[in-house]
């Protein structure tokens, strides 16, 4: 379709950012970002391009009795109203892995704000307007909220019918994925406690809260297929799922990748995607949705809360015996990513820590709450809160300090996990915590630092001038956790990338093209660096991301250095064996290093290992260009055995530990963090800048779990209670202290440059310290995310 | 209804205005200044924050017809906004905002890159880029009007000043220490001490 647009441009680099791997290169996509131009979803524009709105169900698990869409359709600047019946073809559904989610309500809805009907109109207030005359009438079906309601006797089915590849193994229909790790005799392992301690933890649902809204232009093309520039964290997933619903092929679905404003996992499963497709389709306009605060708190899965019912013992020299554990998480109304999360919860519950003898068991259930899915360190996050806790009691029993009881029970390379499978590669736990434990503690009752009476800014209540000191005591925590690393238990997990090298206005250049997700994390900045490094040219072009290149697989699960870094570095190495062999055919003759020497491409040239220049690459190149596509794979894996859950499951081990120090105001119940210091080995900084800011980032979003973040759902109505940034709270500036952070580079031979995936491990550690350095404090128990006053104060 | 108001140093007319619209809606849909960003719409985010009259509002929670007449800067006129201000003087005592004269003086010019590539930048923004303030980038241009703003005020603010100021503004990616970074790289320049003032 012809007509003026505004869509992702190339991204170029120069000036300060012409460096390779290793350097603390600035974001090509950074001046664009601070001047306003860079393009998000949420941005896209065509000419007389319409407006869709989604109207989303009242009610959380109702039959839809008739649905009236008459009034809606007559109302003037209206293009198109859509429900189940309109849908093209036989496909209705789409998931992740189950396709178990409809592209609209048919029959019934399952979950609050579940979609109903779309409508496209010229201008988005009309478009909601109109959507408030569809007439809905509902059947309110009983609920299913949480473990005992779903499996009670005669318990209503989220789902009936499945025949799914779990429903094999699950105890109860309502059960979406079972995975037990059993390994050793736990039960006989018992025996040899001197203390044991138990525990019941509660991890509240968390949304991502990305800041960009989940939003996108589709614009039908003159070939009957569809044009969608859109915010995700993997182009040919959605592809996968979209293509069959419009009934085209996926040659006719052309996506690229438009800015994303951060995803975190909840841009894994498609929110606006099909519906503007259908939209787009139906009008035959181009059509943009945006969605807004509210209706993003439904637009997308969140993390699943969770029940771990944990238990430990250990030797009087300090020693764990056994672990004995039960993980329950809400996966909501559809299965989204929920297996995934079983396996990674089941597979690290143990945590960091050696234990021979174990009994695990996690479940995720299907119930009538909001959907959850991935979320940053998605099932390690939960266990890392439970058995962290529990790690706090056993100290404490057994009269040790906490931080030398983990080191005496860390894991290191060579500790086989419960699973089985050996860890291969560097496991500094023991020198994280020690690492932590020796920063230096910040100086006591800062508020008083500037002479002039409190400071109230420095003390818990801030602003709202609360306390002046009074009531205020410190505590300190520490917590360590572990993340796998990549997609696991067997999944064929490829990256593409295409290369092309060639000489432009008298300068070698080469362009970047794949189908990664840049969600904010950098991987266009490494992108670049790694060209660079393999390559040896100053200027390269990141072409972006589309799905005319082969898939990336998610910017999720801590991958996308490893996996997409990596194929870009297999791919330029293939490209580089090419240029030399074109090097060999020009100018073989002129000088026999070009046969005998090991050669480098550098600062544009061909070069021995022992610097010589034998040609510019501009030479080599001239009149040629070389231009590879090839897809790059981690080492295979295995699945979890369904009984047992042994298996080679896991690609990489990812670890962070950090240090809280917060103040408490005891007889308010506020809580200040003071200080998250960090520790975290990450094998290889390619971008030390942007490592450290993975980091901060992600020890942010613990923090905030820990004492503020939750979406509250109402367990008689199980509805949405706080869906704004109003009522569900992520930390701000002045929430969140200073987050010193230490870099350990201890490198995994199996990994692309020995580089370890960063971006979760952060997240694990972060809300057990805090929660930590508050016991601490005040000396209760809290087992329970977030922390809030009233636990504090007991009122 | 008709909107008459100045963006960027530029009179500008938008027609056809539903009064229910938000000044944020009418920049981004309807002048073509998508910068500023849409994360909540209800005032809590801080990602559509620009000035109005040289106050830092959110966009989102001013009606279009508010503008009327007035004079609006956005992340896209940033950088020429901060360069007048340096070229006329800027804020003397570090207590003052711009003033009303100030602001209307102010002319924009029109970015002439797709790229960013040779673009010019004020020192708030080349700072974020420098510090590694910005990764999604979505809080991005909202935080850099309420930081430039900070600073036309505080040529040296300390943390909790810079805390105290951008406590509006929510960030999701970065932890905001680099944020704090960028703000105190910037102080450091002394970009508003280059407007005259010695110091």
């Amino acid at each position: 379709m012809a007509g003026a647009t505004r869509t992702p441009t190339n991204l170029t680099q120069g000036g300060k950012t012409d460096a390779g791997i290793g350097a603390s290169t600035l974001r090509p996509d950074g001046t664009l970002k601070v001047t306003g131009e860079f393009a998000y979803s949420s941005d896209m524009w065509h000419e007389d391009m319409l407006w869709g709105f989604t109207l989303r169900s009242t009610e959380a698990h109702a039959e839809i009795v008739s649905i009236d869409t008459s009034e809606a359709l007559a109302t003037s600047g209206v293009y198109a109203v859509l429900t189940y019946d309109d849908l093209p073809t036989d496909v209705k559904n789409y998931g992740l892995e189950i396709q178990d989610t409809p592209v609209l309500a048919h029959g019934k809805v399952r979950h609050h704000g579940e979609p109903v009907a779309l409508v496209a109109a010229d201008h988005p207030e009309t478009a909601r307007r109109a959507a408030a005359k569809i007439k809905i009438e509902y059947r309110q079906l009983p609920l299913v909220t949480d473990e005992a309601s779903a499996t009670a006797e005669g318990a209503p089915l989220v789902h009936e019918g499945r025949d799914d590849h779990h429903i094999g193994h699950v105890p109860h229909p309502n059960i979406v994925h079972r995975q037990p790790i059993i390994r050793g005799d736990a039960d006989e392992a018992a025996k040899k406690a001197d203390v044991i301690v138990s525990g019941e933890y509660v991890f509240g649902m968390q949304d991502q809260a990305f800041l960009g809204p989940e939003s996108g232009l589709a614009v039908p093309g003159e070939d009957g297929g569809v044009d969608l520039y859109v915010a995700t964290q993997w182009l040919h997933s959605d592809l996968r799922q979209i293509a069959p619903v419009l009934g085209l092929p996926e040659e006719k679905v052309r996506m690229t990748l438009s800015g994303v404003g951060g995803a975190f996992g909840g841009r894994e499963d498609l929110s606006m995607q099909i519906h503007a497709c259908l939209l787009a389709l139906r009008t035959g306009k181009p059509v943009k949705i945006v969605y807004n605060r509210f209706e993003s708190f439904f637009g997308h899965v969140h993390r699943h809360p969770a029940k771990l019912w944990y238990e430990h013992g250990a030797t009087k020299d300090g020693k764990l015996t056994h672990l004995k554990c039960r993980i329950v998480l809400d996966g909501g109304a559809y299965a989204s990513a929920s297996p995934a999360v079983v396996g990674n919860a089941s597979s690290l519950a143990v945590g960091p820590y050696v234990v021979d003898d174990v009994e695990i068991e996690a479940i995720a259930l299907y119930s009538n709450n909001p959907p959850c899915g991935a979320m940053r360190g998605f099932g390690a996050v939960q266990a890392c809160f439970a058995y962290e806790a529990q790690m706090d009691k056993l100290a404490k029993k057994l009269g040790m300090d906490p931080v030398e009881f983990r080191q005496l029970n860390a894991m290191e390379q060579g500790t086989i996990m419960p699973t089985g499978q050996p860890v291969d590669s560097p496991a500094p736990v023991a020198e994280l915590l020690r690492r932590i434990k020796a920063m230096p503690l910040p100086p006591e009752q800062q508020w008083l630092a500037a002479g002039e009476g409190a400071d109230v800014r420095a003390l818990p209540g801030g602003l709202s001038n609360t306390t002046h000191g009074e009531g205020v005591v410190r505590g300190v925590g520490y917590a360590v956790g572990i993340k796998n690393v990549g997609f696991s238990e067997g999944f064929d997990d490829y990256s593409t990338a295409r290369v092309r090298m060639e000489v432009l206005a008298g300068e070698p250049v080469a362009t970047v093209h794949t189908a990664m997700a840049e969600v904010g994390q950098g991987g266009v900045t490494v992108h670049a660096q790694i060209a660079r490094t393999e390559l040896g040219v100053e200027q390269v072009t990141i072409h972006p991301a589309d799905t005319q290149v082969g898939s990336a697989g998610s910017t999720s699960a801590s991958r996308q250095t490893y996996m997409t870094g990596g194929a870009v570095k297999n791919t330029c190495e293939a490209v580089r064996e090419k240029v030399l062999a074109l090097g060999r055919a020009k100018f073989g003759t002129y000088h026999p290093a070009w046969a005998t020497a090991e050669l480098l491409l550098e600062g544009g040239k061909v070069v021995t290992d022992g610097g010589e220049v034998l040609a510019d690459l501009v030479d080599v190149l001239e009149g040629e260009a070389i231009d590879l596509e090839l897809e790059f794979r981690h080492r295979p894996t295995e699945a979890f055995d369904l009984v047992t859950g042994q298996g080679n499951g896991h690609v990489q081990y990812s670890f962070a530990a950090h240090r809280a120090v917060v103040e408490v105001d005891t007889e308010l119940g506020l809580v200040k963090v003071i200080e998250l210091a960090v520790a975290q080995d990450v094998g290889k900084a390619l971008n030390p800048l942007s490592v450290v800011g993975q980091i901060q980032g992600g020890t942010t979003q613990g923090l905030g779990v820990a004492v503020m973040e939750e979406i509250i759902v109402d367990p008689k109505t199980a509805k949405v209670r706080n869906p704004s940034f109003t009522d569900y709270l992520i930390p701000t500036i002045l929430d969140t202290p200073s987050i010193p952070v230490d870099v350990l580079e201890l490198a995994d031979e199996h990994a692309p440059y020995g580089l370890r995936g960063i971006g979760e491990a952060p997240t694990l550690s972060s809300t057990p310290a805090v929660l930590a350095a508050i016991r601490n404090a005040i000396g209760l128990e809290l087992n329970k995310t977030p922390v809030r006053p009233e636990h504090l104060t007991g009122t | 209804m008709r909107v008459n108001f100045t963006v960027n140093g530029r009179k500008q007319e938008a027609d056809d205005v539903w009064e229910g619209e938000s000044l944020l809606y009418v920049l981004r849909e309807r002048m073509g200044l998508p910068g500023s960003k849409n994360a909540c719409e209800q005032g809590e985010c801080g990602s559509c924050t620009v000035r109005l009259d040289g106050v830092p509002v959110c966009s989102c929670l001013v009606a279009a017809g508010q503008v009327e007449g007035r004079e609006v800067v956005t992340v896209e006129g940033l950088a020429d906004y901060a360069k007048q201000r340096a070229e006329h003087g800027g804020c003397a005592s570090g207590a003052c905002g711009t003033s009303l004269d100030a602001a209307q003086r102010w002319q924009s010019k029109p970015a002439d890159s797709q790229t960013g590539e040779n673009t010019e930048l004020s020192p708030i923004q080349q700072a974020f880029i420098d510090a590694g303030a910005v990764q999604c980038g979505f809080c991005t241009p909202g935080l850099l009007v309420a930081a430039d703003e900070l600073l036309e005020r505080n040529d040296s603010p300390s943390d909790a000043d810079i805390r105290e100021a951008l406590s509006g503004n929510l960030c999701r990616c970065t932890g905001y220490e680099k944020i704090l970074d960028a703000v105190r790289l910037a102080a450091a320049r002394g970009e508003n001490r280059t407007a005259g003032q010695g110091a």
